[in-house]
């Protein structure tokens, strides 16, 4: 028998929904600063107007909710997934405003591609668009990298101890210290200390590339704030090419490969424990994993003669294939390239790099490498298994962090989230195809999207069905959380209606 | 003798630089969705193309990178910096930029910038000057703020009271 939700479940959710979304709106004075600095008189106008909506919706939420109880697991979780649909619908306002955006939805689209760091984008005229609403695409991925809930576990909630379920329905399984709170401030301090030295590397960069001064800085915090979070959002229309920059690509690698590490491997980097890169399986995995899906990838160039030198085809494959890999979605290639002059083969290794993502506990999205550690660890377990007469003791041990022993539990948890982002690629496919794109192209989009990547292969774009964009939307958001949170959200809508 | 010699050299090359000029002039603008998508067909080839410079202007020694926007994407473009001192604005959100039309070799993936897509431009010609764009406050918008932050207020005042 499902049981009806209680009127005080919904108050309890609908209490920390509402504190979550004065958070969200207290974030639209950052660019409301910027666009009077910049002097930005309708930008301005456009974050006053999200701000107060964002502001009056969330002072009813949680007046009209008011409790002091602590959150259940199903309440967590349930608020973890509508806050994020939440944030997608307010704050699409002021890009919607802007009018750089033809329709509602499409703002919709970019706000959920900000904030589940996906970087796919429906803009129009993005090189004509202002300051104020250049910094709030970046920023909301910043937002959306560490985390929407992680705000307001930093900034607006104090001693719950419900606070980890919302950590976790946000899809970051691990403490990296004790108290949760201190997790997400510690997660804040990393970030912040790579922001000001990514921001320094990129606008020195963007100086002596002959950038103006204010241009180069204003490129290096956007730029930066999408590369670490691996997002994938620009401030102009043509991505990393815009910059026509090695370093600035060297130095986006760098900040990339740093965004898809675990924030608990930051910690123990930044206490001294440096040997525990070595060692780590996250580190050993993405290591194998890009070696082996750079090696396919440049074999499908090789074959196809799409670079002359060996030189250019390391510096394009790699950089996409980086780029793919820890889910940024930079791109130094016009989209229409990968389809048109890419071999398969070339595509294949993009997609399974896009398709494996980064490490847990870090701001990528997809399957994440210690999933793929495990699974293989199991299998390798299985055949020892085989091989080994039957009365040994046959024990498999990984590291992270600490030696731990593969549990048949870690197995299952491991698969059903590599099951379920296996199954999320392939119904995105499907509905590209359905659309009438090719296999390859539909499989492409699909994965980017599923897995908050943001490279395109120029699938995305304002003239695709809407059901495509809505199709997409539900990629990013379930790719982002992890599926756990929204299979929880489900339930929920299910207890509601058929509930007794 | 030597003069002659000369006097051949300068004739040819003149005879070149006409050629050019009226194979040029006459040229079609090609559109960058066309550029991107047939990139084998126009590698290095001389095209022409037309549209904003937005963003910045990137000097590198003798030389300098122009980013060209046409209304659908844009495309980088190497040029000599002794050909850009006409440019004056750049687009952007308060600008429109100096529309131009770059004459140049078109490049797949080019060997000399790291595999980029680019137009080495040999002329450029300001088509177009940019100008400020005037923003003009927008009522409406300003009208639908006044409203919400009286809404927010009274909210606001409304959740005070509650809670006393």
């Amino acid at each position: 028998m499902i049981l009806k939700p209680r009127l005080e479940d919904i108050k309890n959710i609908g209490y920390y929904l509402g504190r979550i979304m004065i958070g969200l709106g207290l974030t639209m004075l950052v660019p409301i600063l910027i666009g009077l600095s910049f002097g930005e008189i309708n930008p301005i106008l456009d974050f006053i107007i999200g701000f107060e909506i964002t502001l009056v919706f969330g002072l009813i939420l949680t007046e009209l909710c008011v409790t002091e109880k602590d959150l259940s697991w199903m309440q967590g979780m349930v608020v973890v997934s509508l806050s994020w649909l939440v944030a997608m619908v307010l704050g699409a306002i002021p890009l919607y405003l802007s009018g750089h955006w033809k329709s509602y939805l499409d703002a919709c689209f970019d706000s959920m591609s900000g904030f589940a760091t996906t970087g796919l984008t429906l803009v129009q005229d993005l090189d004509h668009l202002s300051y104020t609403h250049n910094l709030w695409r970046h920023l909301i991925m910043f937002i959306g990298g560490q985390g929407i809930v992680i705000i307001a576990l930093s900034f607006f909630v104090r001693g719950v101890s419900g606070a980890f379920k919302m950590y976790v329905g946000e899809a970051r399984d691990e403490r990296i210290l004790p108290n949760v709170i201190n997790t997400s401030r510690f997660i804040w301090l990393v970030s912040i200390t790579y922001l000001a030295l990514g921001v320094l590397a990129l606008g020195t960069v963007g100086v002596l590339n002959g950038m103006r001064a204010t241009n180069a800085f204003f490129h290096g915090a956007c730029v930066f704030m999408a590369a670490f979070d691996t997002g994938g959002f620009t401030p102009q229309s043509q991505n990393m090419l815009y910059y026509h920059s090695l370093p600035y690509e060297v130095i986006t690698v760098i900040i990339m490969i740093l965004g898809a590490i675990n924030f608990k491997l930051h910690y123990h980097i930044w206490m001294g424990n440096r040997r525990e890169i070595l060692k780590n399986i996250e580190t050993v995995t993405l290591f194998t994993t890009v070696m082996i899906t750079f090696l396919i990838t440049a074999v499908g160039l090789e074959q196809f003669g799409v670079y002359s030198k060996g030189a250019i085809l390391f510096r394009k494959g790699f950089y996409q294939l980086i780029s793919g890999h820890t889910g940024t979605g930079y791109q130094t290639i016009y989209a229409a390239q990968f389809i048109n002059e890419w071999s398969h083969l070339a595509l294949v290794g993009i997609i399974c790099a896009m398709a494996l993502g980064g490490a847990v506990c870090s701001t990528t999205g997809a399957i994440k490498m210690l999933r793929i550690g495990i699974i293989f660890k199991a299998l390798k377990e299985d055949l020892k298994r085989i091989m080994l007469p039957e009365k040994a003791i046959v024990i498999e041990k990984f590291h992270h962090i600490k030696k731990v022993f593969l549990e048949d539990r870690q197995v299952r948890s491991a698969l059903i989230i590599t099951l379920s982002y296996l199954v999320l690629y392939g119904l995105g496919a499907i509905a590209g195809m359905f659309y009438g794109y090719p296999f390859l192209n539909a499989l492409f989009e699909s994965t980017s999207a599923a897995a908050n990547v943001g490279l395109s292969c120029g699938l995305t774009n304002v003239n695709m069905p809407a059901a495509l964009k809505v199709t997409y939307i539900f990629e990013m958001w379930a790719g982002r959380l992890e599926f756990m949170s929204i299979f929880t959200l489900i339930g929920f809508l299910v207890a509601v209606i058929k509930g007794k | 003798m030597i003069k002659k010699v000369v006097s051949r050299q300068s004739s040819i090359v003149s005879a070149w630089i006409l050629l050019f000029l009226l194979t040029t002039c006459n040229a079609q603008p090609i559109s960058s969705t066309e550029l991107i998508n047939n990139a084998r067909l126009y590698d290095r080839k001389t095209v022409v193309y037309e549209g904003e410079v937005i963003g910045d202007i990137m000097r590198r020694g003798d030389y300098a990178w122009i980013n060209v926007y046409d209304g659908k994407n844009a495309i980088g473009i190497w040029i000599n910096a002794s050909l850009i001192k006409d440019i004056t604005c750049v687009g952007s959100y308060k600008t429109r930029g100096d529309a131009v039309e770059i004459t140049g070799i078109f490049n797949r993936a080019c060997a000399e910038h790291g595999g980029d897509l680019d137009i080495h431009a040999l002329a450029i010609r300001k088509t177009s000057s940019g100008r400020p764009v005037q923003e003009r406050l927008n009522t409406a918008k300003r009208n639908l703020a006044i409203v919400l932050l009286g809404i927010l207020c009274l909210v606001w005042i409304l959740s005070l009271l509650k809670r006393r």
